[in-house]
C-alpha cells in the first residue's frame, strides 16, 4: 500500500501472489499488471503495450495464461496469482529459463520474463511440443530482438530436459 | 543494476558464452529503466502538440497546477538553461514555445503523486493553438512556395557525389527505377523510461535507458543550467533500442522536474507516446539510373535520393551522408552522381534506426540491378559477381577499400544455402497458409518466389569523426585466483556486447571471473554511442589495449595488487566529403546477403517468407551464438519493412501508434533463418572484428520484396509491399521525375552554414576527443 495516500483509493483486493497472501489498495482503474508492479513491487512482468499485444506481461491467473495488462486488479480478488517470479526456486533456474540462457534466446531481454511464461505454461500442457505448435503458442509474445529463431529452440531444449 | 558476475566456464573469444546479464534477465529481476523507483517519487506526464504545425497563442496551466496530487508543471519559460537541444544541431525545444512543428511534439511537462494523477493534471492543461499548414510531403517541402518548417528553409543538407561522368558514353543498356520506402519505428520493447534523483549538490542523478551517456550528459546539462560534472548518469537496463534512444526523450524533462520539486521523478512512456516521443527510420524516395555494357559490367549510376527527416535535425545530416555514399551498392562503378538531401517536414524527426539509411538505398539498387539483370539477359546473381566490390575498389568517393570486402564470397556462400524443400499447396495444418489459419482460401492460388539482395554498411562513425571509446580493466589476486572487473560507459543493450568484452578479458588475461561494472558517467570516459556496428569493435578494442598493458605489467612479476589499467581506442581517421563528394569518409565495411523464398496468396495478397538464407561478412566471429542472433533478429526487422511495419502518417499525424496497429513480426511471421559467416580478418580491427548489428537489416528488405516480385510479377517498388499491392489492387509509386536539386552553399548540414547552436555530437567532434 501506497504511504503517501494513507487515505486509500478506493479498492482493497486480497489475493494470493506467488504463493503468499497479499493485500493491496487499488485505484479502481487498476490492471492487475499495475497491481503486481506498483503495488506489489513484482516487477518481471513487464509493461511494454498495455493493450494485450505483447505478451510482455504474461502471468497465470488461477492457472489461465493471461495479459496481466488487461485484466483488471479488482479480478485477482480472491484469486491465485502466480508470476515469472514463482519460476525456479531461488538458487536454480527453471528448466525453460535455463533454456533460454543455453539457447542464447535472450538479448534485450524485455519480452524474456512474459516468453517464459507463456513457453511454461505451453510445456505444462504440451510437453513435446511440435514447431508449430510453438510458434502458435508464442504468437501473442513479441520479441523485437531476436527474430525468434533462439526462442523456438529453447523451448525445444527445455521440452527435452523436461521429459 | 548489480555488477553481473560470470560462472567459471570456458568461455573465451570465438566461444557461444552465456551472457553476462542473461540470469536476471530470465528471473525478471533485471532493472530496466521502467522498473525503477525511489522513495517518495513522483511520476511525470508529458503534454504533447496534437497539430503537426501550429503556433502556440498560449498555456493555460492553472487548473493543472491546482489539480489533486500535482507538485509541478513546467513550460518553455521554466527550463532553466538553454531551451534547446540536439544531437547534431540544438535545433529541438526541450518544451515547445511559440511554436510546434510536429505531431507528438513536447509542450508542457506535470508531476504528480502518481501516474494516473499526471494524466489527469496533464489534461487539464489548455494549450491555445492556431494550426498552420504542414509540409508533410518530402517533395513539396523542396518548392519554393512551400511553408517553411524552419525559419531558414526546409533544406537540412544536401550530398553531392560526383566521380567520373555519368553519362558514360561507352554504356550501351541503361535502366531507370523510382523506389519508395516508408517510416519505420524502432519499436523497442521497453519504453523511454527513467529516474531522476535531486542531489544535495544541486546537480541531478539520472537513471535513464540510452545509447551514449555522454552525449547525453553533453545535451542535459546546458538545458539544467547546470556543469556536466553535476549531472551524473547512470546505464538503467535498457529495452532494446535500435537507434530510437540515441536522440534525448525524458532525460531533460524528468530532470528539470526533479530540481523543480526536489524529489524523484520516475518517467516512463506508454507504447502510444512511445510512438510519438522518439525519431523513426526515414521514408525515402530513390531515383536510380544504372548503365552498363551489354555484357553486365556497370558503367555508371545516376542517383537521386529523398529522406524526411522531419521537424528537426537529430542524427539526419549522417544518415543523407550515408545512404548517398552506398547508393549505387557494393559494386565498382566507375561513373557515379549521388545527389541525397534530406528535408525538414513537419512530420515526426527521423533518426537512427538500424542500418541509418543503408536499407533505404539498398531496396533501390537492388531493385535496379534486378531490372538491369532481366534487360541484360544476365543471371541476377552473375550480374553481382561480375560487379562486386573487393579489396582495392574505389568508391564513388574516391575511397578505396583498404580493408576486407568479401562480397564475391557473401553472395556465392548464400546462393549455395539448400532452398527449403517444396510443399503441396493443398491439405496443410491451416496455420501453413500465407495470413495463418485466418487464411479463407486453402492453397489455390499460392504461388512461390526466391529473391536475392546483396548490401554493405560502414562500421563506426565516418567523416573525420573521431568516436573513441575508453575502458578499464582490473585484474586483482583472489584467495581463489585472479578475478578481473570491466569499467565501461558502453551501454549493453541487449546485443550482446559486455559478454564480448568479457569473453575478451578471458581470453587475453586467462580468467574466467569477469564482471562488467554499470556504465557511468562519473567513473569512466566517453565509450561512444553504441550504435554504427561500432561497439565491439571500439570498445572491444579498448578493452583489449587495456589487457596488453596489463600483461606487459604481468611480464615483470606475479600479480600481488590489483593492477588498473584505462585504455582508450581510435579507429583510423576518415575525412570529411569536399565539394564534389570524394574523401575517405568510412572506417570500415560490412558486407552481407541474403536469399529469401516466399509464397504469396496472389488473391488475398498475403505473404509467408518461407527461409531466409544469410551470409555475412564479419571479419572474425566473437560469439557464434550472439552473431547468429543479431543475422536473425536484424533480418527479422528487414522482414517487418519489406512487408507490415511503415507509420501510418496523415497530415502528419501517425494513426497507428500501438502495437495493434503498427504490426511487428511475430514469431508466426519470421521463417527459418540458414545462417554462415564469412570470416576474413579486418586488418587493424582487434582480433580482425567487424561489427555485426546492422547488415542483415540492410539487405533483409530488398531481398523479400524480389522474392515477392518474382512470385507475383508485379512491380513492387515501395517497401512496405501490402496485400493490395501483392493482390494488385494498388498500383505502383509513380513520379513525375527526380526531385529538383535544391541550390545549397556546400556539403554541409544547413544549420551549420547559419551558426545555429552546434549539437553535442558536433561539439565533440570540434573538441578532438
Amino acid at each position: 500500500m501506497d504511504a503517501r495516500r494513507p487515505e486509500g483509493r478506493g479498492l482493497l483486493i486480497h489475493t494470493t501472489v506467488n504463493g503468499l497472501d497479499c493485500e493491496a489498495d487499488v485505484w479502481p482503474g487498476a490492471s492487475l499488471l499495475a497491481l503486481l508492479r506498483d503495488e506489489l513491487g513484482l516487477a518481471g512482468s513487464k509493461n511494454a503495450c498495455e493493450q494485450g499485444e505483447c505478451g510482455s506481461c504474461s502471468a497465470w491467473l488461477d492457472g489461465e495464461l493471461v495479459c496481466a495488462c488487461l485484466v483488471p486488479a479488482v479480478q485477482a480478488d480472491g484469486a491465485a496469482v502466480r508470476t515469472v517470479e514463482s519460476l525456479g526456486d531461488g538458487r536454480r533456474l527453471h528448466a525453460v529459463q535455463d533454456a533460454f540462457l543455453a539457447a542464447g534466446a535472450v538479448q534485450c531481454g524485455f519480452c524474456t520474463p512474459g516468453m517464459v511464461v507463456a513457453a511454461v505454461d505451453l510445456l505444462e500442457r504440451n510437453p513435446a511440443p511440435s514447431d508449430e505448435a510453438i510458434r502458435e503458442a508464442l504468437a501473442g509474445n513479441l520479441c523485437r530482438c531476436t527474430g525468434y529463431q533462439k526462442i523456438l529452440d529453447a523451448v525445444h531444449v527445455a521440452a527435452a530436459e523436461l521429459s | 543494476m548489480s555488477t553481473t558476475q560470470i560462472t567459471p566456464t570456458p568461455s573465451g573469444v570465438g566461444t557461444s558464452a552465456r551472457r553476462v546479464d542473461g540470469i536476471p534477465k530470465v528471473t525478471g529481476t533485471y532493472a530496466y529503466a521502467s522498473d525503477l523507483d525511489a522513495e517518495n517519487s513522483l511520476w511525470a506526464y508529458t503534454v504533447r502538440s496534437p497539430y503537426a504545425s501550429a503556433r502556440i497563442k498560449g498555456i493555460d496551466v492553472s487548473a493543472a497546477r491546482r489539480a489533486p496530487g500535482v507538485a509541478a508543471v513546467l513550460v518553455a519559460a521554466d527550463i532553466p538553461g538553454r531551451k534547446t537541444f540536439g544531437l547534431e544541431f540544438c535545433d529541438q525545444p526541450v518544451l515547445a514555445d511559440d511554436v510546434v512543428r510536429y505531431a507528438g511534439e513536447p509542450v508542457a511537462v506535470v508531476a504528480a503523486e502518481s501516474l494516473e494523477e499526471a494524466r489527469q493534471a496533464a489534461s487539464a492543461i489548455v494549450v491555445d493553438y492556431e494550426p498552420l499548414t504542414p509540409v508533410t510531403d518530402m517533395e513539396a517541402a523542396l518548392r519554393p512556395d512551400s511553408p517553411r518548417v524552419h525559419d531558414f528553409g526546409n533544406v537540412l543538407r544536401h550530398v553531392h557525389i560526383l566521380h567520373g561522368d555519368v553519362d558514360s558514353p561507352e554504356a550501351e543498356v541503361w535502366v531507370d527505377g523510382y523506389y519508395e520506402t516508408g517510416t519505420q519505428d524502432q519499436a523497442a520493447l521497453g519504453p523511454e523510461a527513467g529516474l531522476a534523483v535531486p542531489g544535495s549538490d544541486g546537480g541531478i542523478d539520472l537513471y535513464v535507458a540510452t545509447q551514449w551517456l555522454h552525449v547525453d550528459r553533453q545535451q542535459i546539462a546546458p538545458c539544467l543550467d547546470l556543469p556536466e560534472e553535476k549531472v551524473r548518469i547512470t546505464l538503467a537496463g535498457v529495452g532494446g533500442a535500435f537507434g530510437s534512444r540515441e536522440d534525448v526523450h525524458m532525460q531533460i524533462h524528468a530532470s528539470a522536474l526533479a530540481l523543480k520539486t526536489g524529489r524523484p521523478v520516475r518517467m516512463s512512456y506508454g507504447r502510444e507516446e512511445s510512438f510519438n516521443g522518439h525519431v523513426h527510420r526515414h521514408p525515402s524516395r530513390t531515383w536510380i539510373r544504372f548503365g552498363a555494357t551489354r555484357d553486365g559490367r556497370l558503367l555508371a549510376a545516376d542517383v537521386r535520393l529523398l529522406l524526411d527527416g522531419g521537424a528537426y535535425a537529430s542524427s539526419s545530416p549522417a544518415v543523407i551522408s550515408n545512404a548517398s555514399t552506398f547508393a549505387p551498392g557494393p559494386y565498382e562503378v566507375p561513373n557515379v552522381r549521388v545527389e541525397g538531401t534530406v528535408v525538414y517536414t513537419n512530420n515526426p524527426p527521423c533518426g537512427a534506426m538500424r542500418g541509418f539509411g543503408a536499407p533505404q538505398v539498398c531496396f533501390a539498387y537492388e531493385s535496379a540491378m534486378d531490372v538491369l539483370a532481366t534487360k541484360l539477359g544476365i543471371d541476377p546473381i552473375e550480374l553481382r559477381l561480375r560487379n562486386a566490390l573487393h579489396t582495392g575498389s574505389v568508391l564513388p568517393t574516391g575511397q578505396v577499400i583498404t580493408g576486407t570486402a568479401p562480397v564475391r564470397e557473401v553472395i556465392e556462400r548464400c546462393v549455395a544455402i539448400p532452398m527449403p524443400a517444396p510443399e503441396p499447396a493443398a491439405g496443410r495444418d491451416a496455420i501453413s497458409y500465407p495470413g495463418g489459419a485466418g487464411n479463407v482460401s486453402r492453397g489455390e492460388s499460392l504461388r512461390r518466389g526466391v529473391g536475392f539482395a546483396v548490401g554493405y554498411k560502414n562500421i563506426a562513425y565516418s567523416e573525420g569523426f573521431d568516436d573513441a571509446a575508453e575502458a578499464t580493466v582490473t585484474l586483482r589476486p583472489t584467495p581463489d585466483g585472479p578475478v578481473a572487473s570491466v569499467r565501461t560507459a558502453a551501454v549493453e543493450y541487449g546485443q550482446g556486447l559486455y559478454t564480448v568484452l568479457a569473453q575478451i578479458v578471458r581470453t587475453e588475461l586467462d580468467v574466467e571471473d569477469v564482471a562488467v561494472e554499470p556504465a557511468t558517467t562519473m567513473e569512466n570516459g566517453s565509450a561512444g554511442s553504441t550504435s554504427a556496428s561500432r561497439q565491439s569493435t571500439m570498445s572491444g578494442g579498448a578493452v583489449l589495449g587495456a589487457c596488453a598493458e596489463i600483461k606487459r605489467e604481468l611480464a615483470s612479476g606475479p600479480l600481488e595488487e590489483p593492477i588498473t589499467r584505462t585504455y582508450t581506442y581510435h579507429h583510423r581517421a576518415t575525412t570529411e566529403l569536399d565539394d564534389q563528394g570524394q574523401g575517405a569518409p568510412h572506417v570500415s565495411f560490412g558486407f552481407a546477403a541474403e536469399r529469401a523464398v516466399v509464397e504469396v496468396d496472389e488473391e488475398l495478397g498475403l505473404v509467408r517468407v518461407l527461409q531466409i538464407a544469410a551470409v555475412q561478412d564479419v571479419g572474425r566471429v566473437m560469439n557464434p551464438q550472439g552473431a547468429t542472433g543479431q543475422v536473425e533478429g536484424g533480418t527479422a526487422q528487414g522482414l517487418g519493412l519489406a512487408v507490415l511495419e511503415e507509420l501510418d502518417l496523415k497530415d502528419g499525424i501517425i494513426r497507428n501508434a500501438s502495437f495493434t496497429d503498427y504490426l511487428i513480426p511475430t514469431i508466426l511471421d519470421v521463417p527459418p533463418i540458414v545462417t554462415e559467416f564469412v570470416e576474413e580478418p579486418e586488418p587493424d580491427a582487434p582480433y580482425g572484428l567487424k561489427g555485426i548489428g546492422e547488415m542483415a537489416t540492410v539487405v533483409a528488405t530488398a531481398a523479400i520484396v524480389a522474392a515477392l516480385r518474382d512470385a507475383t510479377g508485379r512491380t513492387l517498388n515501395r517497401a512496405p509491399a501490402t496485400p493490395e499491392d501483392l493482390a494488385g489492387l494498388r498500383p505502383p509509386a509513380t513520379t513525375t521525375g527526380p526531385a529538383p536539386v535544391p541550390d545549397v552553399p556546400g556539403q554541409k548540414a544547413i544549420p551549420e552554414y547559419l551558426g545555429l547552436g552546434l549539437g553535442q555530437q558536433e561539439l565533440m567532434k570540434a573538441r578532438g576527443r
